[in-house]
């Protein structure tokens, strides 16, 4: 597929055309370019939701609560007379940025620790892999509640908490690439012109190293709004009143028999947020990986 | 292959011990404790009062002491007495209610594997057509959507649309089904996927078109042929899917009200009832260690090429 590498002169070339082939292929798949779009909406009403919004999230209005939707109210009120459609933009905003947010955390503990221990290997590699395979061994979403209820619920707390879990999958991807790469005849051909530790890691090796890093990223978003969503559910996430697409769920599901309109708005937020994601990182893996086609 | 299963089952105990020290840790790092008038459920006590509970419960000690017991008294099956439920015993609880969980699991493994591997052989078989696209939209709902936000769409649909199944409980059956299903939906769309990707591959093969040319008909191929190979990938699958069931019951049994384990991992935890959580983390921790080491160990069984 690629043959003409050899005949290309500089590596620069190549690694943008990668790139730009990449976003060509991806803008062809409609299914991922449906689930961009939807993206970019969610972020756009998470970014304008004071514009948005009909009311605050906390406006209680104790006369009309839990009615189903009507004029006044477009997906009806919770059990507090809030308007669900306002709470419902709000909690967009949560969504998105712990789905965004959590995955610069991440990666900054991920890829340098990976890279690390890939690049100098010895004994640093063997005390962070086995670190790794016990982190792996224990049940990500387990340790994620353990540590939320012992931070206590909070935004902050559960960038650290998912920061604390995520990085692992990162790590062990990033150590995998920068342990092909850096047996390759270029990182020695810089090494023999004489680049030092830093540029070689940080220029040779791990640039090349990126795309499957780009892919675990795409695929992380969606798992740290997953998160917070499960967090919130059982309480142990978001602070009320903030609203999160999660919570509304959790504590609308209680009184599913008599409003169902509590939790089945949210649902649907939750459901198409999360498949919007999925397309779009599948046809992110399918576009940057050569392989196919 | 002797030798290489002895290892891994040696293995277990420091792999659970280095499990029971993180959440030690994690639990006696954190700010708050179980005396704290602040944690749910507690009384606002003396401080002699605290003192005397916390001597009673050891919770004086310095902590590598306290750790050093409950690895001594975890070990022969004491997990002591829980902070939250006081008349009960954690071995207790723990005897009532994973079998629940267990019994809601396997039974949603089991949907997984045999609706996984279904939709995916129908994906592959027709690939490109009606049955593929339909199987592997139902795979991507149920990879994508938290299984807690697919069980109210479930009740939705078959508790209130269709009044086919009720919408929590866990008398009879019938309650069984929802729950269930709920659970088993992101497994089954994993093992689809997979399914459908390796017998792709697997039809392409030279054996499968031997197996043609010698004038098999399309049944014996797919079946005898292509599926015994195509399920190896599969199986690697199971590990991690049985860590997916096991936190995913969390949630399934609190929407449907099953008195299983799920439910009293979370009010241990908000309630830091330390005994509970510990018991809880390591039920789960053992179980899911103990059945990688099965599938590890059948994949052996399952691929012949593989030695140890």
């Amino acid at each position: 597929m690629r043959s003409d590498a050899a005949t290309s002169p500089e590596t620069r070339t190549r690694t943008s055309s990668l790139w730009r082939d990449g976003v060509r292929r991806l803008s062809r798949n409609r299914l991922a370019v449906s689930g961009g779009v939807v993206i970019v909406l969610l972020c756009l009403i998470a970014i304008f939701a004071d514009l948005l919004a009909p009311l605050p999230y906390t406006k209680t209005n104790f006369g009309r609560l839990n009615e189903a939707p009507s004029r006044d109210f477009p997906l009806g009120t919770d059990q507090l007379g809030r308007d669900m459609f306002s709470r419902m933009i709000y909690g967009a905003r949560v969504s998105m940025l712990v789905g965004l947010g959590a995955q610069v955390i991440v990666v900054l503990i991920g890829v340098p620790i990976g890279a690390l221990s890939g690049y100098v290997g010895g004994r640093v590699d063997l005390f962070l892999t086995r670190f790794i395979d016990v982190m792996y061994a224990f049940p990500r979403l387990l340790f994620v509640i353990l540590v939320m209820s012992m931070l206590g619920a909070g935004l902050t707390n559960i960038f650290i908490a998912i920061g604390l879990t995520g990085w692992v999958g990162i790590a062990r991807q990033t150590r995998a690439q920068v342990l092909a790469i850096k047996e390759k005849e270029f990182v020695d051909g810089a090494r023999a012109l004489g680049a030092g530790f830093n540029r070689l890691l940080v220029r040779h090796v791990l640039p090349n190293a990126l795309t499957p890093i780009v892919v675990a990223v795409t695929f992380g978003i969606p798992e740290a709004i997953f998160t917070e969503a499960a967090l919130s559910f059982i309480g142990v996430g978001i602070n009320p009143p903030t609203p999160s697409w999660g919570q509304m769920v959790g504590e609308g599901q209680q009184y599913i028999r008599s409003y169902w309109h509590l939790c089945v708005f949210p649902s649907i937020a939750i459901a198409i947020t999360m498949l919007s994601f999925t397309f779009f990182g599948d046809g992110v893996r399918d576009a940057l990986d050569p392989k196919l086609e | 292959m002797f030798h290489y299963a002895l290892s891994r089952v040696l293995w277990l105990l420091p792999t659970l011990l280095a499990m029971a020290l993180v959440t030690f840790l994690v639990m006696h790092a954190t700010p708050g404790s179980p005396l704290d008038p602040v944690a749910e459920g507690a009384n606002p006590l003396s401080p002699e009062a605290q003192k005397n509970l916390a001597a009673h419960y050891g919770l004086d000690r310095p902590l590598h002491e306290q750790f050093v017991i409950f690895v001594t008294k975890a070990l022969q099956g004491d997990f002591g007495n829980s902070f939250v439920y006081k008349t009960r015993t954690v071995r207790e609880i723990i005897l009532d209610t994973f079998p629940i969980s267990l019994l809601l699991g396997s039974m949603a493994l089991a949907l997984a594997v045999v609706g996984g591997l279904t939709l995916g052989i129908l994906a592959a078989v027709y690939q490109n057509r009606t049955w593929d696209y339909l199987s592997v939209s139902l795979a991507t709902i149920g990879v994508a959507v938290p299984n807690f936000v697919l069980a109210v769409f479930l009740i939705i649909l078959f508790s209130f649309i269709l009044p086919l199944f009720p919408t929590g409980g866990w008398d009879s059956p019938r309650n069984w089904v929802l729950p269930t299903v709920a659970l088993a939906l992101a497994p089954m769309g994993i093992i689809a996927r997979f399914t459908r990707a390796s017998m792709l591959e697997v039809i392409r093969a030279d054996y499968t078109l031997t197996a043609r040319a010698k004038g098999l008909g399309e049944v014996p191929v797919i079946f005898k042929h292509a599926l015994k190979n195509a399920f190896i990938p599969v199986v690697t699958l199971l590990g991690p899917m049985f860590a997916a069931v096991g936190t995913g019951s969390f949630f399934v049994e609190s929407i449907f009200r099953v008195p299983g384990m799920g439910r009293f991992f979370v009010l241990s935890m908000t309630g830091r009832d330390y005994p509970m959580i510990m018991a809880v983390v390591l039920t789960y921790g053992a179980f899911l260690a103990l059945m990688n080491l099965v599938v590890d160990l059948l994949y052996g069984v399952l691929d012949p090429r593989i030695r140890y």
